[in-house]
């Protein structure tokens, strides 16, 4: 592996990354592999989603290219940048609700914007236009817990595209949503991708938002997490979920899945035995 | 700083919007099931005691039943007059009137517990921040607070005559300095739990480590550190009355070791039902003040009665 030449790229990737790899803990008798050899090129604008089955490293994925955690081999570039540090124009959507509860809404939206030392009144405005773009103009004043988990996940898309960023990255957004909500957050997402021209990185369990989505679909192997496909997607949008191009979609992907799930539960089996 | 200022003026209108919109009837229909079930609580007590008194099972010289000691309360008025022997604003020659001397000794007593909380609350959150803000400093410190931690009180008396012999100060000295130490180990505690996402959020929007303490770390610690002051009042009334035992000066704890060298349960008594009355006060008073200013905790854990 060592051998591994870099590819030439252009710098007009809005993300490459090249032979990425992580070990956590590394050095340590715990450590554990979570991602390696990782060779992926993401287009400005692009939609790309990552599936892989539980604990193959998606998360650390992310976090690598937000910057928060150092890879241990290999590198990634933002725009033909070296990524080495978190940057607002990179933002990071966590699965969990991350919203600060002691900040009002647009307080929570302009975080970012007070971390830049903006005005009150600019701050304001900025998180206004921002609450108009997810539909929670009327949370503007309200705390956190008086919403729902799907308005706060929403807040925390506003809260993000109030840095303008360039690369959104997304863990399982919409994970602890119910079927009916999720399937909306995926019709609003979709809107506000095409309005905002940010590439995303979405990681998720689930087909049916990879089918909904994606330009390319992304499959990752069980731990340590490498890339076994790349789907792309050429379907119309808006999407139409039961067309016989996103039925095929749907039984390649979960067949690919399958595959690396059944893996991933023999590995765990023959390692209790 | 300025701009946190106006930044807060919107949270304040709202409370009092909030405020405005609840009749002040209803706030003392809300309090009073709470107030009714105190006093059965108290009155529960009282009663098993009183019964025990009638049926002759407590000796009325030894635990004198509340109707005994409250009744003397005028009687016994006059001990508290430990105060004359100290400057507050009486004579020496003319003692105060014993409601006087009561207040007197409360007041003195009260405010060494809360000049003691304020020094230990102020020097421990800072001391606990700065631990963790630089490598250096907690390094230098923190294995020799986690060697304090553990000493009690009693050990830092002597210490305290030494280094300020009787009055106030003492006094103070060993609220500080029973609180101090535990404290910072409570907010180095509350630090290392903050949720990792708010400061991974915090640090993908581009704080830096300052903005990373000020923003998030502080505003999130702040509720439970509330909660370490509120227990910690507690211990503040505890080693406050130690250190007045053993003569610092006037004040209940004086009261009560005389009580104890003059025979007189219903000194002590009297004394302990003042020193809960004020303790269970200010702890209410703080539970107010932590729902005003800590808005975003829930008020009570609700979800625990449904079981
Ligand atoms: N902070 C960390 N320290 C040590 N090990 C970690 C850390 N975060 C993740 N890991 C390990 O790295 C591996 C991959 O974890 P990761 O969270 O990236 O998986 P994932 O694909 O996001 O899983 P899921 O779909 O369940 O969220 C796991 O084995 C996990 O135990
Ligand atoms: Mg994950």
């Amino acid at each position: 592996m060592a051998s591994r030449v870099f590819k030439p790229f252009s710098s007009k990737s809005a993300v490459v990354c090249r032979n990425l790899g992580k070990v956590w803990g590394e050095g340590t008798p715990r450590a554990q592999e979570a991602l390696r050899d990782i060779d992926l090129d993401i287009a400005p604008g692009e939609f790309v989603v990552l599936l892989g089955p539980s604990g193959c490293g998606k998360s650390t994925l992310l976090f690598l290219l937000a910057g928060l955690e150092r890879a241990t081999s290999g590198h990634c570039w933002f725009f033909g940048d070296l990524v080495d540090n978190p940057s607002p124009e990179r933002s990071l959507i966590f699965q969990e609700t991350s919203l600060f509860p002691w900040l009002r809404v647009w307080q929570n939206v302009s975080f970012g914007l007070s971390i830049r030392g903006l005005g009150v009144a600019e701050r304001r405005e900025i998180a206004r236009q921002a609450l108009q773009r997810v539909g929670l103009a009327e949370a503007f004043g309200k705390r956190p817990d008086e919403l729902s988990g799907g308005m706060r996940q929403r807040v925390a898309v506003a809260r993000a595209l109030a840095m303008r960023p360039k690369v959104l990255l997304m863990d399982e957004p919409f994970a602890a949503l119910d079927v009916q909500t999720r399937t909306k957050m995926q019709d609003f997402l979709g809107d506000v991708w095409s309005q905002s021209g940010a590439s995303v990185l979405f990681v998720t369990h689930h087909i049916e938002e990879a089918v909904a989505l994606a330009d390319r679909v992304v499959v990752f192997t069980a731990r340590p997490g490498r890339i076994k496909t790349i789907i792309p997607v050429d379907l119309p949008r808006p999407r139409d979920l039961f067309s016989p191009g996103a039925e095929l979609l749907r039984r390649d992907l979960t067949q690919s899945l399958r595959e690396e799930v059944d893996r991933a539960f023999a590995e765990q089996e023959a390692l209790a035995s | 700083m300025a701009e946190a200022r106006t930044e807060a003026a919107p949270v304040a209108t709202d409370l009092r919007q909030w405020q405005g919109s609840v009749p002040w009837w209803s706030a003392i229909c809300r309090l009073a099931p709470r107030i009714v079930w105190t006093v059965v609580s108290i009155g529960l007590f009282a009663g098993i005691w009183e019964i025990c008194w009638a049926l002759g099972w407590a000796d009325p010289k030894l635990l004198p039943p509340p109707h005994v000691f409250l009744g003397a309360i005028s009687d016994q008025a006059k001990f508290f007059n430990t105060v004359s022997r100290w400057q507050v604003g009486a004579g020496q020659a003319e003692p105060p009137p014993p409601a006087l001397a009561v207040v007197y000794t409360v007041l003195a007593t009260t405010g060494r517990v809360f000049v003691g909380l304020l020094i230990a609350s102020i020097l421990a959150i800072s001391t606990g921040i700065a631990i963790r803000y630089f490598t250096l400093f907690e390094r230098l410190t923190l294995p020799t607070i986690i060697l304090l931690a553990p000493v009690s009180p009693i050990a830092w008396l002597p210490v305290a005559i030494f280094l300020f012999g009787i009055g106030n100060k003492p006094a103070i000295f060993m609220v500080v300095i029973a609180l101090l130490f535990h404290m910072v180990l409570a907010t180095i505690n509350q630090i290392d739990n903050v949720n990792r996402n708010f400061l991974n959020v915090a640090r993908t929007m581009g704080a830096t480590k300052r903005q990373v303490y000020f923003h998030v770390i502080i505003p999130a610690i702040l509720p439970q550190l509330f909660i370490v002051l509120r227990f910690n009042l507690f211990g503040a009334w505890m080693v406050v009355l130690v250190a007045e035992a053993t003569g610092v000066g006037y004040g209940l704890g004086q009261v009560i070791m005389l009580g104890r060298n003059t025979f007189n349960p219903s000194l002590v008594f009297f004394t302990i039902v003042l020193i809960g009355v004020l303790g269970g006060s200010f702890d209410w008073l703080m539970r107010m003040v932590q729902r005003k200013v800590l808005y975003w905790v829930p008020h009570e854990a609700g979800t625990l009665r449904g079981l």
